[in-house]
């Protein structure tokens, strides 16, 4: 399974001509496509062009269609995504192509890093991409959990609840990644949620793990994919990321990413909070 | 266009362990630092030379980080 979602760099470097395969990059640095890219790769700002810039939401349906056709994308393009940071806004963007029913998603193993570090190509050029028509899918909302289904969750213990954060946040010790702004009134983890920081997924070289080792670090924590599975971190784009790996990665079918994550649950009035 | 110089290494500043990676693209020198747990990119710099990069990366991440703070556990 994980040979039809994530391509290697080597991979990539050979489809950079490919008219079927789209190539795109979400960095957290928005300002890192710009300094060089992968050759003929599009680039997507996170903050701009994959959400909703008014209310708190993902990208709108008519944005999406508007965003995948000005980049070339059709129904049936293959897209390998990629980006800084071991991938997280890059699974971001493959969970919300997903959600609009994009056939075809994969990620660059590694990402930017492996491909700055591995001395491959690079441009500065913006791609000439012929434009195309896309039309999106309405939202699949069984891959998406809101701020109700987890409270349920936590209520009946109907669902396994994966926090993806450092152990300092699901502890409370910190209210936000070290050196980036506090964006919660209160710290800890929702009450029963088990503690799977993304980090332990990936390899050194940003790579993800092999499936077996991702599901012994899963079983290890109770989390075996036999009742639904709710990720969720800080904002939803690590959450992403360990998304991915269960539903991609080790199959699992009933795996959600709680988007809203500790921005918004640690900012509710008497939510409950569990610590350490 | 390559990454040419690429290096990383670990540091730590005011208790907080950090990764700084700097490479360089034609002319420019860039260098991003990330705060190992969970691994977030929260500074970055560019200049003419590796030593000027690091240098305002590195401040940057200092002045950022004095402001984390540390809240008890209970633990």
């Amino acid at each position: 399974m994980s040979e039809d979602v994530l391509v290697s760099t080597d991979w990539v470097g050979s489809h950079l001509q490919d008219p079927k395969v789209r190539i795109a990059e979400v960095d957290v640095d928005t300002s890192a496509y710009a300094q060089g890219h992968v050759p003929g790769a599009v680039g997507w700002n996170w903050t701009t062009q994959l959400c909703d810039t008014v209310v708190r939401d993902v990208i709108p349906k008519n944005k999406l269609e508007e965003l995948l056709g000005d980049s070339g994308i059709g129904n049936d393009t293959t897209v390998v995504l990629y980006g800084d940071n071991n991938n997280w806004f890059a699974a971001w963007a493959f969970w919300q192509l997903k959600l609009y029913g994009h056939q075809d998603v994969r990620i660059m193993d590694g990402g930017r890093k492996k491909w700055l570090a591995e001395g491959k190509e690079l441009s500065t050029d913006a791609p000439n991409v012929p434009k195309k028509t896309y039309t999106a899918r309405d939202p699949d909302d069984s891959l998406r959990a809101y701020l109700p289904e987890v409270m349920d969750a936590v209520k009946q213990k109907s669902a396994s609840l994966v926090d993806v954060r450092s152990p300092a946040e699901f502890t409370g010790e910190i209210l936000a990644p070290p050196g980036l702004p506090e964006t919660c009134q209160r710290g800890g983890h929702i009450p029963g949620a088990k503690s799977m920081p993304w980090a332990k997924l990936a390899n050194d070289d940003g790579t993800f793990k092999s499936p077996a080792e991702i599901k012994a670090l899963y079983d290890g924590v109770g989390v075996k994919g036999d009742k639904p599975i709710i990720a969720y971190c800080r904002i939803g784009e690590r959450s992403s990321h360990s998304w991915f790996a269960l539903k991609y990665l080790l199959g699992y079918q009933n795996v959600k990413n709680y988007d809203g994550s500790w921005t918004e649950w640690g900012n509710l009035v008497k939510a409950p909070v569990e610590k350490p | 266009m390559k990454a040419e110089e690429y290096t990383e290494r670990n540091e730590t500043v005011d208790t907080w362990p950090i990764h700084i990676v700097t490479y360089r693209l034609g002319e420019t020198y860039y260098c991003t630092i990330d705060n190992v747990d969970p691994g977030a990119r929260f500074a970055r710099a560019e200049g003419t030379t590796r030593e000027d990069a690091e240098r305002v990366a590195l401040e940057k991440a200092q002045r950022y980080l004095r402001q984390t703070r540390r809240f008890p556990t209970g633990t």
